[in-house]
C-alpha cells in the first residue's frame, strides 16, 4: 500500500465509536417485533426514535418501543421529527434527554413545510445554537447546501446529515455533486438522512465517501423489512471498501482491454 | 383541580404531586418524561412536585421514527 492509501478508521460521533456505519430508524413498521428484527438484521449500533404524547388511559402492560429496542444494547438517537420551529425541537430534545437519562446525543431536525418535510434551515441553525449551549451533542438533519454544513459544523455540530432526497421519498441521492462538495469540505461526520430508497443508493452515499447513512423507510417500507435491512448492511459496507479502495478511473473509450491483445490467435 | 395534560384538559383529584398524577393516568412505572410548564420535572422529582391549578403538562416517551 502506498502512504497516501485511504486508512479505515471507525466512525466517531461526539467521541463515541462506532462499527457501523447504517444508522436506522423505526418508524413505520407493522409492529415493534419487526422493528426489532430489522433493526438486529441491519446490524445498526445507532438507531433513531422518536419523542411523542403518552396516550392517556393506555392499558398499563401495553408493549414499548424501548423494550425492543434496548437502550442498554444500542446508541439511541432521540429525533426531532415533526417540529417546525427551534423552540418545539429543543424542548423534544429536553424531554428525550429526560427520557433516555441524561443522554445527550440527538438528531435534530426542523421541518420547513409539511408537503415537502423539507428542512427550515434558519430554525435548525437557532435550535442547534441552543442545543449546542445546553451540553448537546447534536447530529443536524439538513439540506444539501455545502454553506449551511459548513456553518452548521463551525458551530459545533457532532456530525451533519444532508439530505439525498426528501424525507421518505426513496429519490436517493438527486444531487451527487454537491453531496461531494459537503464532504469534500467537512471535519465532521457527513451523513446521508433521507430519501435512500435502495441498497444501491447507500452504496453510492459510501463510495463517495460518506461516513455513515440514515436509512428507515426503504427498509420498513420493503416487502420483506428484514431482509431489506441485511441487504442495507452489506451495501453500506460495500460502498465503504469501495470508498477504501478507490475507483478506477473513468475512460472515455475501453481503450485497455482487460485481456491482453498480444498472443492471441489469428487467421 | 383542572389541568391540561398532553394539550387536553383534565380534572384530576387526589393527584397533588406530578408522581400522583403519573400514578392516576396509570403510567406508573412506564419509562416517560415529564415537562410542567414547559420546565423538565427530573424523575427524581417526581414524586416532590407539587402540581397547582392550570398547570400545563406533558407525558412523553420514545415511540418508533426516523
Amino acid at each position: 500500500m502506498s502512504a497516501d492509501t485511504r486508512l479505515d478508521r471507525p466512525l466517531t460521533i461526539a467521541g463515541q465509536t462506532f462499527g457501523s456505519r447504517l444508522l436506522v430508524g423505526t418508524g413505520k413498521y407493522r409492529d415493534f417485533d419487526e422493528a426489532g428484527r430489522a433493526v438486529e438484521a441491519s446490524g445498526a449500533e445507532i438507531v433513531t426514535v422518536a419523542v411523542r404524547r403518552s396516550n392517556i388511559g393506555q392499558s398499563p402492560d401495553e408493549p414499548s418501543l424501548l423494550d425492543v429496542i434496548s437502550p442498554e444494547r444500542y446508541t439511541l438517537l432521540p429525533n426531532t421529527a415533526g417540529c417546525f420551529n427551534a423552540r418545539d425541537a429543543v424542548r423534544t430534545c429536553q424531554l428525550a434527554r429526560e427520557l433516555l437519562d441524561g443522554h445527550s446525543l440527538v438528531k435534530l431536525e426542523v421541518l420547513g413545510d409539511e408537503q415537502t418535510l423539507y428542512p427550515n434551515v434558519i430554525e435548525t441553525v437557532n435550535a442547534a445554537r441552543t442545543l449546542i449551549d445546553d451540553g448537546f451533542s447534536v447530529m443536524v438533519y439538513t439540506s444539501d447546501d455545502p454553506i449551511v454544513a459548513a456553518e452548521l459544523e463551525s458551530m459545533g455540530c457532532s456530525a451533519v446529515m444532508p439530505l439525498g432526497s426528501l424525507i421518505g421519498s426513496g429519490h436517493g441521492l438527486l444531487n451527487p455533486h454537491s453531496l461531494s462538495l459537503i464532504i469534500e469540505a467537512a471535519n465532521v461526520p457527513i451523513l446521508v438522512d433521507a430519501g435512500i430508497g435502495t441498497p444501491s443508493d447507500a452504496s453510492l452515499a459510501m463510495e463517495m465517501g460518506c461516513d455513515g447513512v440514515l436509512v428507515n423507510s426503504a427498509i420498513a417500507h420493503a416487502r420483506q423489512p428484514v431482509m431489506m435491512a441485511g441487504a442495507m448492511r452489506k451495501a453500506v459496507e460495500a460502498g465503504r471498501e469501495a470508498w477504501l479502495a478507490e475507483r478506477m478511473p473513468r475512460k472515455t473509450y475501453a481503450a485497455e482491454p482487460s485481456s491482453p491483445m498480444a498472443g492471441r490467435i489469428s487467421s | 383541580m383542572q389541568l391540561t395534560i398532553n394539550g387536553e384538559s383534565r380534572a384530576v383529584d387526589q393527584a397533588a404531586t406530578v408522581a400522583e398524577l403519573i400514578d392516576r393516568l396509570g403510567l406508573a412505572n412506564r419509562r416517560l418524561a415529564v415537562e410542567l410548564n414547559e420546565m423538565i420535572v427530573p424523575r427524581s422529582r417526581h414524586a416532590e412536585t407539587a402540581l397547582s391549578e392550570g398547570d400545563h403538562i406533558e407525558i412523553v416517551h420514545a415511540i418508533g421514527g426516523g
